[in-house]
């Protein structure tokens, strides 16, 4: 094993180490035999210090701190030596661990829903904490949890006491973690992936929040993640692993700017950067056929509201009034946060799901008049590309099969012979083995199996495909391995993409044009250097200056643009003046904020000075 | 899987080249974790031997199983015991009859029960469940509702009412249990098919052209397999038991035939008079069929959905 040590500051002037690992070893005995999962990992936390772990999936990063904090699953083992404060804790006693996490040690997870106990009223389960560790009476505790939910800024936090987890949203969730974690202020604030699952503008606001408990309680935080972005803006030191080893450890400064490890600099170079030269495509839309024209789409869902018995139905406008068109050989990115109706949007375009009103036309014919045949016949040119490689897989299926099956719908003429041929080619083209042609989806990784999903909308040389989220999922380096083969594709059969993303630096890499949605509406829709660079709309703004940028320097420096409140919910009629807030006290309710043209092929929705719309 | 053409025939070789390279597919994993569980492994053998046993166990009979042995008839207790001389193996039942040829035909009959009713639940059961799962809304209320009622009244009475309204005899005991077997089995079909019609693939399936009946054949069935496999090991010996019970309660199925749950009736009738191996004998196979069965379903629950346990 071999990594390089950078002699830091941190280390040459050396702090009280709350926490210390030295050579850990954890194994796992498998089916298949013992699995060495960490391999001699050493660490060391310094109080009042953010160690960032970084890793892809399988690293051994997060199984590093379960086997040191006692975690593992059954059939795991750990050997080496944990020391908090001094005192040894590998394998210590489950009565003494029990003491130690949740009092020394604090722990948030990736998932806060799974995390909190889904029928405990949000009060109890932070009183249970302070009851096991302080022995707190009953009021004493409820104050000091109003305190904390406070300090982690949850608005109205007495009414938060008596709601249950499912009632907050994943923000909320991850604050009430993070106060939960600190509730006995611990001396070390473990955090395994804790904002992978948000949103990035949620993400920017806990990370803010962890910053904050770091420097103003000294709270040392191991902060295990994949995302170099993170890293840049939280952490003093950085620890890379890969398959259970450390390859280079080093001050954030050092690892970012002059890494040693050749592994280290390709996961920086595979993170997209919203900063970076544009690759600027050479595409001219005015060149280009228009294939797909979307006019003013709207999707209704009926949600049931509680109301007892006789619960009425309530509608969710999902979409609402988009409008757009993509032409020949172009990559439209649709970015939005979580909920904003960009995947019942890609659906709808598929006729997936039924548009209550507006038009889909496909090379000038509407596709909502088709009946079942020419519907079919037309699906052929749009294809989809998922998210979740795995769920988008027959998992009875041989991977040839699930590639084949849209040849089998098609071109039923062809012989088993030329479709074995057939999905052979595509296997190659989407730089998938041959001898993987009878393997089954759950003996790939995340990355072949995207690779499956590409090669079955692929089969059939479609006109266009929408990828929804389709590397949302993968790891960094294979993210980058996706994206490539993905503009490789478009490149070789003149594709026209949707390509719908959260991550803005992605759709910012993929794009020619972007859309920015929010809550089912169009907010802004230009080229996407006009976008990225020169951002129109106070949400977009707001956006991009919450995606982390892997450099902590730039990152360190950056003002970020907050805007004021939560997100409003999508059932409030209201919710489409959350940017026009002027119109909405002057009681001029009337139509939807417009798109207005501000540049060539530039349109901004209505808004307020940006000014008065930030916290 | 392979074809006969020469490619195929060059891709084979390739195969073979890089080796071991064959998917191993959910139903192999599912099959390797099924041998690899002893009691399961076991059940099944002795299952089996049973089975054997109905098939060839006549072979070795002396008596049939409607002759009367005129000569042990009065004295069960004493002459009519187990002997191989006399070539009453388990010895007569309270007539004089064989009741090594009785046992054999009542297990034949009680297995056969098993599995046809089974079979009739899988069929009705699967076809009405993927049908309300897959359509959904108001089809689907309807056909759930009419589910529900049937389940509101009571099993047992509907099958003795059937037999009682239409006669004793295989037909109608196998149309009896059937009717009401594949209500359960509807439920959990209907449940899953839910589950699996807003999976990604389905998705991807129909984005991709293929018909709805072709996502049902070959996504959604196929998905529903391992549940279905594992409810109907266990329904098999449900069903052996309500059949029992109707034997027991003098209902099933008429003379000379007999069922086990009509031979372990007429043993626990006579227990008192010194004829215990009339009761024991029957109960033996009962409860080695319903147990044996009832571990193999474990088994393949074990191996079909690893999670669950």
């Amino acid at each position: 094993m071999v990594y390089v040590m950078h002699s830091t500051r941190k280390i040459a002037n050396p702090v009280m180490s709350v926490f210390t690992i030295e050579n850990l070893r954890v194994t796992f005995d498998t089916t298949d035999g013992v699995v060495e999962a960490v391999k001699d990992i050493s660490l060391n936390v310094a109080e009042g210090e953010c160690l960032g772990i970084v890793g892809e999936s399988g690293s051994g990063k997060s199984q590093t701190f379960l086997a040191a904090l006692g975690l593992l699953a059954v059939n795991g083992s750990a050997s080496g030596s944990v020391r908090l404060c001094g005192q040894e804790i590998l394998n210590a006693s489950r009565i003494d661990l029990n003491q130690l996490r949740g009092n020394d040690v604090g722990m948030i997870f990736q998932d806060p829903l799974t995390a909190l106990t889904p029928h405990l009223r949000i009060g109890q389960q932070m009183a249970e904490v302070l009851k096991a560790h302080r022995g707190m009476s009953n009021r004493q505790s409820r104050q000091l949890c109003l305190a904390w939910l406070d300090r982690v800024r949850i608005p109205d936090a007495a009414a938060r006491l008596k709601q249950y987890p499912h009632e907050l949203s994943g923000g909320m969730r991850q604050r009430v973690m993070i106060a939960m974690a600190m509730l006995c202020e611990p001396k070390l604030l473990i955090a395994d992936e804790p904002t992978t699952a948000l949103d990035v503008t949620v993400q920017a606001d806990i990370l803010d929040l962890m910053s904050e408990m770091q420097h103003q309680h000294g709270t040392a935080i191991a902060l295990v993640t994949h995302d170099m972005g993170v890293v840049a803006r939280l952490c003093d030191r950085v620890q890379v692993m890969r398959s259970g080893e450390c390859v280079e450890r080093g001050s954030v400064e050092q690892i970012f700017a002059a890494s040693q490890n050749a592994y280290t600099r390709s996961l920086l170079e595979a993170m997209p950067r919203l900063d970076s030269e544009l690759n600027r495509s050479s595409f001219k839309a005015g060149a280009a056929k228009q294939v797909l024209d979307v006019q003013d789409i709207k999707i209704d869902f009926a949600v049931k509201s509680s109301g007892g018995l006789f619960a009425r139905r309530t509608l969710l406008r999902a979409v609402d009034g988009v409008s757009f068109d993509l032409h020949e050989g172009e990559t439209l990115g649709i970015v939005g946060e979580s909920g904003c109706g960009k995947s019942t949007l890609a659906r709808a375009v598929l006729q997936l799901l039924k548009t209550t009103s507006g038009n889909v036309a496909w090379l000038g014919t509407n596709l909502q008049q088709l009946d079942k045949q020419a519907l079919k016949a037309a699906r052929r040119d749009m294809q989809i590309v998922f998210q979740d490689p795995f769920a988008s897989l027959d998992p009875r299926m041989t991977i040839a099969d699930s590639i084949a099956e849209p040849l089998r719908t098609y071109r039923s003429e062809l012989s088993r012979r030329e479709i074995r041929q057939c999905v052979g080619d595509m296997m190659q083209r989407v730089g998938l083995e041959p001898q993987l042609i009878n393997r089954y989806p759950h003996e790939l990784s995340g990355g072949q199996n995207q690779r499956v999903g590409i090669a079955r909308a692929m089969i059939n040389r479609p006109r266009m495909i929408v990828c929804d989220e389709a590397v949302s999922a993968l790891d960094v380096s294979v993210q980058a391995q996706i994206m490539d083969l993905l503009k490789d594709l478009q490149a070789e059969y003149g594709l026209s993409m949707l390509f719908i993303s959260h991550d803005l630096s992605v759709v910012g890499e993929m794009s020619d044009r972007i859309m920015v949605i929010y809550m089912g509406r169009v907010v802004e829709l230009g080229r996407s250097e006009v976008i990225c660079q020169h951002p129109g709309h106070p949400y977009t703004q707001a956006l991009i200056s919450a995606v982390p940028i892997p450099d902590p320097r730039v990152e360190r420096n950056r003002e970020r643009i907050r805007l004021a409140g939560e997100l409003p919910s999508a059932i409030d009629p209201d919710s489409a003046f959350r940017f026009l807030p002027s119109r909405l006290s002057a009681k001029v309710i009337g139509d939807p904020p417009q798109l207005q043209q501000v540049g060539e092929g530039h349109f901004v929705a209505e808004h307020d000075p940006v000014d008065s719309l930030l916290a | 899987m392979l074809g006969r053409s020469s490619k195929a025939a060059k891709v084979a070789e390739e195969l073979s080249h890089y080796g071991g390279v064959r998917g191993r597919s959910l139903a192999r994993d599912a099959l390797q974790r099924f041998l690899s569980n002893k009691a399961a492994i076991f059940c099944v053998f002795f299952l089996a031997a049973i089975v054997l046993f109905v098939l060839f166990g006549p072979a070795l009979a002396k008596w049939n199983n409607e002759e009367i042995d005129w000569a042990v008839l009065g004295d069960i207790a004493a002459q009519g015991m187990p002997s191989v001389q006399s070539g009453h193996y388990f010895g007569t039942d309270e007539l004089g009859r064989d009741l090594y040829s009785r046992t054999i035909q009542a297990t034949g009959t009680s297995l056969m029960v098993g599995l046809i009713g089974t079979a009739m639940a899988l069929v009705v059961g699967t076809t009405w469940g993927v049908t309300a799962g897959y359509l959904g809304g108001r089809v689907d209320s309807i056909m759930m509702r009419i589910v529900d009622i049937l389940y509101s009244v009571p099993i047992t009475l509907v099958v003795i009412l059937i037999l009682v309204v239409a006669g004793r005899s295989f037909t109608t005991l196998f149309i009896a249990l059937g009717s009401v077997s594949w209500l359960t089995m509807s439920r959990i079909v209907r449940a899953q098919t839910l589950a699996l019609k807003n999976r990604e693939f389905i998705e991807a399936a129909r984005a991709g052209g293929v018909s709805e009946l072709m996502i049902v054949v070959r996504h959604i069935i196929p998905n529903l397999l391992g549940v279905l496999i594992v409810y109907a090991s266990l329904l098999v010996p449900d069903l052996i038991f309500a059949e029992s019970f109707i034997s027991f309660l003098g209902l099933g199925i008429s003379e000379p035939y007999t069922s086990l749950g009509a031979l372990i009736s007429e043993g626990a009738g006579t227990m008192g008079y010194g004829t215990l191996w009339q009761l024991l004998v029957p109960l033996f196979f009962y409860v080695s069929i319903t147990f044996t069965m009832f571990f193999i379903g474990d088994g393949l629950r074990d191996a079909l959905d690893p999670k669950d346990r």
